[in-house]
């Protein structure tokens, strides 16, 4: 298999950088500093796909807390008043279901637009180099900026039913990071095989909305710990997100934290599947220009 | 001694067709021939041939290009010229060799790589900016020459989806022009624009590659442009470098060598490596004559059809035809669309297919010559443009059984034009008039 690598960086006339390029095969990690030197290309990406989203909506941004919001809503009605589904203890119904879905529709958007982002950026992949994991990166940019105005409004949200915020909030980052590392390590393997391999651009949706049923989003962890035996309680605590939403509950709501396991979870997942990830992405974009 | 810019060394590049592109291609077709393959045993065949049908684009090409200097790549389409680009641009990967490069690499392939209709001009521009490798602050500090250079000051703060498309053209040409890799890698995307851009570009391009000593690697498929703008060239045939060396031999070389152009007759166009934006196509070319019958020799003086069969794919509000006659060596000898005299742009509908019959009546002096058709929009955007389709030669013979034919051996110039001479003596200019008409 075939690759660049840079052998020089700095750019004086006595030793102007040298890139080779020939077949390599095996497996490689990206160049970070290859990546690092097209920051601006993954700021200015990532700013167009923000700007377009809104460009000619008259309400702009709004529309990015609307969605969680409505389908909060929606399960507070047809789940907390009509079915009757218990919620945390202490914790009302409305703001169960804000807590989860704030964070889940934009991870499930990243995941979506990571998928894609191959594809979508054909043009760029096709007739120019730029470093192509620069790519599904970029796709993460919209996604980050809807999560982080949804767990602000969240914060309102949950102040206004009379949780105010502790020093617990300082986790939220980690919370918001390892969301976005877990749907960026799905969105390398995803984008690189939707190159070849269309089927997981169209199957993804169908997997976030599986996952939407399966963490504990519009019902307490509570629930499943009560009504399930232990081996599929065990299976559903493989579920990274599961760690993800308690811990984000934990911070705003003062919840009981789950076990350690749980919460280890995301961390464990984030690392192996960045890292495994950028492996497989790295080998397969080499043929990208060919396949796509 | 300063190494060369760029060092090629026994590149070679190998695509599979149809299925097994790729790895994971390699991986479904091997599975497929394992379950297969019990079944062959128990059939009594032999093993299966895993590798698809595989096809070199390039085939142990070696060449150097010295720093500073301006490499034309010239070949027919599909000779491997724009695989061969796509190489040194990084974009996809040898199968076989090294390539080197000794410099930051620049590459033109395409203009506007990135551009999108909701963002300004200005937002444009960094970021196209920013996708050809340029930093941010680079981008600033060059920021209003290349507003100036594209001449669009007054809508830089405009969405481009309301700019015409000659100045979107225009726009994202200026951002890739001011780009300054030590090594800059360019396509012949200059066939873009309108016809005052494009001396603005060539100028342009002209002095990054012999004022600002960059080196360039030009891909084009024109011979005039590779005249003006090479020192060195290289010809690439089926994949193999066949000569590279000084500009004037190699264009005498490839002249050689080159497949000759379909005589008259009916040319079936194949859609790869075209230029235009490609709402239309032009899907045939021939050349008849005033009975409506193929035609390969014309006479001296005598009329001739241009026929071209276009297929419109998305509808264009105003389009112009143009039929351009052009001598192989020198370039193109004339031009014609059909806005001659006053016509109107047309409309194309999505999906139509039409017929254009272009009648030129002008009398070419005996030689050979090829065809070129073009469908471009209002603003002199090319939408689809047709080179060397078809070649007619012009015989020395009257059209009209007179004997008024080109009368020296040796033709000089293309074209006899209309005049109208008075000769006579220098005092009071007897009427001596005479009329050469066609």
């Amino acid at each position: 298999m075939p690759a660049t690598e840079v052998a020089a960086t700095d750019a004086t006339l006595e030793n102007p950088p040298t890139v080779v390029v020939e077949p390599r095969s095996g497996w490689h990690f990206p160049s970070l500093g290859e990546l690092w030197r097209y920051r601006d290309l993954v700021y200015f990406l990532g700013r167009r796909d923000i700007v377009i989203r809104y460009k000619q909506a008259a309400v702009g941004a709004f529309w990015a807390v609307l969605q969680p919001l409505l389908l909060a809503g929606l399960f507070a009605v047809f789940l907390g008043v009509i079915a009757k589904v218990a919620s945390a203890p202490g914790v009302p119904y409305p703001l169960l279901a804000v807590t989860g879905l704030v964070l889940w529709v934009p991870f499930a958007k990243a995941i979506e637009f990571g998928t894609m982002s191959t594809v979508s950026y054909e043009n760029l992949i096709t007739k120019i180099y730029v470093p192509r994991v620069a790519v599904p990166i970029t796709a993460l940019a919209s996604p980050v900026l809807d999560m982080l105005i949804g767990v602000g409004i969240a914060i309102v949200i949950a102040g206004g039913y009379g949780y105010f915020p502790s020093f617990r909030l300082l986790v939220i980052p980690l919370v918001v990071g390892l969301a976005m590392l877990i749907a960026l390590g799905l969105a390398l393997w995803s984008s690189a095989l939707n190159v070849k391999y269309r089927d997981f651009a169209l199957g993804i949706p169908t997997l976030t909305m599986v996952g939407l049923f399966v963490t504990p989003i519009t019902y307490p962890l509570d629930l499943v710990e009560q009504s399930i035996n232990e081996k599929f309680q065990f299976l559903y605590s493989l579920n990274p997100m599961v760690g993800v939403i308690e811990a984000f509950r934990w911070a705003l709501l003062g919840s009981p934290l789950p076990d350690i396991q749980v919460l280890l979870m995301p961390v464990l997942c984030s690392v192996v599947l960045v890292i495994t990830g950028a492996f497989y992405y790295e080998r397969a974009q080499q043929s990208f220009a060919d396949v796509i | 001694m300063a190494k060369p810019a760029i060092t090629v060394e026994q590149v070679s590049k190998e695509y599979r067709l149809g299925q097994g592109v790729g790895f994971e291609g390699q991986v479904t077709q091997r599975v497929d021939a394992m379950i297969r393959a019990p079944f062959r045993r128990l059939l009594g065949r032999g093993p299966e041939q895993v590798a698809g049908e595989k096809f070199w684009a390039l085939r142990d090409v070696s060449f150097e290009v010295a720093e500073g200097e301006v490499f034309g790549l010239i070949g027919a389409n599909g000779a491997g010229k724009s695989t061969l680009l796509k190489l040194l641009a990084r974009i996809t990967m040898p199968t076989e060799g090294r390539i080197t490069l000794r410099g930051q690499v620049g590459s033109l392939l395409e203009v506007g790589t990135g551009f999108h209709p909701e963002l300004t001009g200005r937002e444009n521009i960094f970021l196209n900016g920013s996708i050809l490798g340029m930093s941010r602050r680079e981008i600033a500090s060059r920021y209003d020459e290349i507003v100036e250079f594209s001449g669009v000051e007054q809508f830089i703060e405009t969405p481009v989806k309301r700019y015409s498309s000659g100045m979107f053209v225009r726009l994202a040409f200026s951002v890739a022009a001011h780009l300054e890799p030590a090594i800059l890698l360019l396509d012949e995307v200059l066939s873009v624009g309108d016809a005052e851009f494009q001396r603005k570009c060539l100028a342009k391009m002209d002095t990054i590659a012999h004022n600002e000593g960059r080196t360039i690697v030009f891909v084009s498929h024109g011979l005039p442009s590779v005249k003006t703008l090479c020192d060195r060239v290289a010809v690439i045939e089926g994949g193999h470098l066949v000569a590279a060396g000084p500009t004037d031999a190699m264009v005498a070389d490839y002249m050689q060598r080159v497949e000759p152009v379909p005589h008259g007759e009916v040319a079936d166009i194949s859609p790869n490596e075209r230029l235009g934006t490609g709402e239309a196509r032009v899907t045939q070319v021939s050349l008849v004559d005033d009975a409506d019958q193929a035609v390969e020799e014309i006479l001296f003086g005598q009329p001739f059809t241009v026929v071209a069969e276009v297929e419109v794919r998305e509808s264009v509000a105003a389009a112009v035809f143009e039929v351009g006659v052009s001598s192989e060596v020198f370039g193109r000898v004339m031009t014609a669309d059909h806005t001659d005299g006053g016509g109107e742009d047309v409309f194309l509908r999505a999906g139509d297919r039409m017929t254009v019959r272009a009648r030129i009546d002008s009398t070419l002096l005996p030689a050979e010559f090829v065809v070129d058709v073009g469908i471009l929009d209002s603003n002199g955007v090319t939408i689809d443009y047709v080179e060397r389709v078809i070649s007619f030669s012009v015989k020395n013979v009257a059209a009209d059984g007179s004997r008024d034919t080109y009368r020296w051996e040796h033709v000089a110039g293309h074209v006899r034009p209309d005049s109208r001479w008075e000769i006579g003596e220098r005092a009071g200019l007897v009427r001596g008039e005479q009329e050469v008409l066609p």
